[in-house]
């Protein structure tokens, strides 16, 4: 009960926050220099005084701020997100194209970096100080310091031209209708290569935590207490070492899922994958304002609820943390 | 002299355009039907309703689905498109075009002169402002029967024909667009042209597939069965899709200038520069002519003689591109060589600066001046980063500032810069694409494309507007070189280089360049070669 008030309480202030974030961002986008009915008279070639001033009049762009403000805060309590200006088609309907792929790219980027990150971590630990643990801390180095843009042209390079194992860009093989497994296995096939790529620096950044941290925890008293009582290695692992060396490992992951997001522009744009942050990334240079507050109020909802979900995990790893305490 | 001319007509145009294409992209002996082409396509475009965007993206897409009166032969002659004669009377105000029979559009609905009609008169005067300027020179537009339309001209305008490509003037269906709101009609997500090509589908981000248009008014066309263009952001990418054959076309600034010799020696793929004749687009280094020292004639003179073209072409373009002599594309109707040259020689520089005054300090500097880098890719980057080096030989101390599209365009439209590249199309014409940045009605602060650099000069302007509306070609040519002459000497801007793009086509694909507007062309006469 306590635990659901809890949550109830934080979902509270997560709208809070995003409205914060929305107003933030709206005032932000329009402090940028440039101004979306130039962009697009930009891109007619050609522009005249007539042109442009019926672009801002029917993008609302020449009402007060205040008022354009407003009325976007009143939109987005009916879901109206607005339209952009560019693709003349609702911004909801582009966020409910373009979320979905990024969730399973990041998602799937998440879970293998974080099960690849903490099994590297723990293994290099149990090694500590042999060849095995100065490998996985090699490896480590070099994906944490790697760029994610080299990362996956090298993975094209290996994988797409030289071997021809998967493919080299988007998310599903086009002019082929497939159902079923077949699906399921193309998409497998398309998302291994980007979600590798995404997740190999997050895996390098809890492998080295899983290890630091393990090999502190390890040195703790009650280790030594339940090894005194003869408590198995394999059990001392699991239940005390590990149980407590995961809990900062938690705490990071929930706080790298921004980071994951951030990650994806890259590797959308590499791997031509159709998610949202290459949406975000084509707003910002086109000055698209309403889909740019959109990815962002969306973004921002995923982040927060990735941080709530992060608290409440924390509580069930470690019952010393109380919730809302 | 009493003339009546007819153009072009009949199918002896498109023998000539077809024959004129050249080399392996060219007609082979038997199309077959049939095939898929994928294509790649960057950056997305935002819509394929031509009406109201024309990006390059959204051309070559919404080419294939809309059409115009006329499409052009690679030396910018006039073709049948929808229309399949036309003449113009003796006084040159009045066009008549006798349009094509049995076409409809998309949806199964007789396309008529009314559609014509509504397109020129009403749509594209309301949504597109490249179009704007050119249909408002009609005093009357009529449609006495469904299948003639008659422009009646406020005064003669020889450019008048070469306004009728599909970016330029799409022609749209009235029966959808009547009476509603042009930018939010929900058919712009789902066009519906006469083209030869109809959208299937559009998944954002990933594809854009097209298919056959089976009632297309020339039977038997077009011969592939499906189109799917690839949006591939990354240049990596767009390579390794050509490289691999994974697409089969890659066209415009798809590949990086760099990647270009490796891809030509490629055996599955086969390159070409032609079809941008009509678009002929120019890089040259645009001058804020309101600041000292560009308000003096040798500092741009000077700055023009510093810059090596030949190193720009060869090194920074990689032989894409030729030596820009003056405001006019060579490519384009009245361009005259005969001018002032301007070769690489650092040492008249020199002497320029030293005659302004401009002497070098202890530092070697003689002037300090800001260079806006021209955002639309790294080869921009890379030919600023080579203007600052040469500039600074000479004693000019460039620093480059950078930034995106929308802040550039700001600078540049609000006049708040001191020197930038600019590239931009001729679109078949000195009068719709040259004049519009030397005049000085065109001085207009806010309005990107406009008279930037604040040029003015009362014979250039008389000229232009004379030019423009001259019924006689001789005439207008001793006018155009005149222009050609008086701006090569004053050097508003320094033009640097006519570009050149390469498209790349898997050599199974046949007749892909045909025209003067090349990849942005409908397509129906491409086919693969089994």
């Amino acid at each position: 009960m306590e635990r659901l008030e809890y949550i109830a309480q934080r979902l509270l202030k997560g709208v809070l926050v995003l409205i914060g974030i929305v107003v933030l961002n709206f005032l932000l986008i329009r402090l940028a220099p440039g101004d979306p009915a130039a962009v697009m008279a930009g891109e007619a070639g050609a522009a005249d005084e007539l042109f442009l001033q019926q672009l801002r009049q029917q993008f609302g762009l020449d009402r007060p701020l205040w008022e354009q403000l407003w009325a976007y805060l009143s939109n987005i309590l009916s879901f109206d997100f607005g339209f952009s200006y560019r693709q003349q088609r609702p911004v909801i309907d582009l966020l409910a194209e373009r979320l979905p792929p990024t969730l399973l790219l990041t998602g799937t980027a998440f879970v293998l970096s974080l099960a690849a990150g903490v099994t590297l971590g723990v293994m290099a630990a149990r090694r500590a100080g042999r060849w095995s643990d100065s490998a996985i801390t090699v490896v480590a180095l070099f994906f944490y310091a790697t760029p994610l843009f080299w990362v996956g042209l090298m993975g094209v390079f290996l994988f797409s031209v030289t071997l021809g194992w998967l493919p080299a860009f988007g998310m599903a093989s086009v002019g082929v209708t497939l159902t079923g497994f077949d699906h399921v296995a193309d998409l497998a096939r398309h998302l291994l290569m980007p979600a590798l790529t995404l997740a190999l620096f997050h895996m390098a950044v809890y492998a080295r935590m899983t290890r630091a941290s393990m090999l502190e925890v390890r040195d703790q008293d009650f280790v030594r207490t339940a090894r005194a009582k003869g408590v198995g290695e394999g059990r001392i692992l699991r239940r005390h070492v590990l149980r407590n060396a995961i809990l900062p490992v938690v705490t990071i992951a929930g706080m790298k899922a921004g980071y994951l997001l951030g990650g994806s522009i890259v590797v959308e744009t590499v791997f031509a994958w159709p998610g949202i942050g290459r949406l975000a990334y084509e707003a910002v240079l086109q000055r698209d304002y309403n889909v740019l507050l959109g990815v962002f109020l969306v973004t921002s909802a995923v982040v927060i609820a990735v941080n709530l979900a992060t608290d409440v995990v924390y509580s069930l790893v470690d019952p010393r943390i109380e919730l809302g305490a | 002299m009493a003339r009546l001319r007819t153009l072009v007509a009949g199918t002896a145009g498109i023998l000539l355009a077809s024959a004129l294409a050249g080399e392996t992209l060219a007609q082979a002996p038997t199309p077959a039907r049939g095939g898929t082409m994928n294509i790649i396509i960057s950056p997305e475009p935002p819509t394929l309703m031509l009406g109201i965007n024309q990006t390059t993206p959204a051309a070559i897409v919404g080419g294939k689905i809309y059409e115009s009166l006329l499409r052009y032969d690679l030396d910018l002659k006039p073709m049948p498109g929808l229309a399949k004669s036309w003449t113009v009377s003796p006084d040159g105000k009045t066009y008549t075009f006798k349009l094509q029979e049995g076409v409809k559009w998309h949806d199964g609905k007789p396309f008529t002169a009314d559609d014509v009609v509504f397109s020129a008169k009403t749509y594209l005067t309301t949504t597109h402002p490249r179009s704007r300027p050119i249909f408002q020179r009609a005093e009357e537009i009529s449609a006495p029967d469904p299948l003639t339309v008659v422009f009646k001209l406020k005064g003669p305008f020889a450019p008048f024909i070469m306004a009728w490509e599909p970016s330029t003037a799409p022609i749209v269906p009235k029966h959808i667009y009547e009476g509603t709101d042009f930018r939010a009609n929900p058919a712009n997500a789902k066009p519906i042209g006469t083209g030869p090509f109809k959208l299937k589908e559009w998944v954002r981000g990933s594809h854009i597939h097209l298919v056959r248009n089976d009632d297309y008014w020339q039977k038997g066309k077009p011969y592939l069965d499906d189109i799917y263009y690839r949006v591939l952001p990354d240049a990596s990418a767009r390579v390794v899709a050509m490289e691999t054959g994974q697409t089969h076309l890659s066209a415009f600034a798809d590949i990086e200038t760099f990647e270009v010799p490796r891809l030509k020696a490629m055996p599955h793929l086969e390159m070409t520069t032609k079809g941008y004749e009509y678009l002929a687009q120019m890089v040259w280094l645009d001058f804020n002519l309101r600041k000292p020292p560009f308000d003096d004639r040798r500092f741009r003179q000077a700055v023009y003689h510093a810059i090596d073209r030949n190193f720009l072409r060869d090194r920074v373009w990689f032989g894409l591109g030729k030596l820009a002599t003056g405001p006019i594309h060579s490519s384009i109707p009245h361009y005259d060589a005969n001018v002032p040259e301007y070769p690489f020689d650092p040492k008249k520089a020199e002497a320029l600066l030293d005659e302004m005054g401009l002497k070098r300090g202890s530092d070697g500097v003689r002037a300090r001046v800001t260079m806006d880098q021209l955002p639309y890719g790294d080869v921009y980057v890379r030919a600023g980063e080579y203007i600052r080096q040469a500039l600074g030989r000479v004693g000019i101390q460039v620093s480059l500032r950078s930034a995106d599209v929308a802040t550039w365009g700001d600078r540049v439209r609000n006049w708040d810069y001191d020197m930038t590249l600019q590239v931009l199309s001729q679109l078949g014409h000195p009068a719709l694409g040259v004049s519009r940045l030397y005049i000085s009605s065109n001085i207009r602060k806010g309005v990107l494309f406009s008279n930037v650099n604040g040029y003015t000069n009362p014979r250039i302007d008389e000229l232009f507007d004379k030019a423009a509306v001259a019924a006689d070609p001789k005439q207008s040519q001793a006018m155009y070189s005149e222009i050609q002459r008086i701006l090569v000497g004053d050097v508003p801007v320094a033009w640097l280089l006519e570009l050149e793009f390469p498209t790349f086509v898997d050599k199974r694909f046949r007749n892909v360049v045909t025209s003067a507007i090349g990849v942005r062309d409908g397509f129906a006469d491409v086919y693969m070669q089994r």
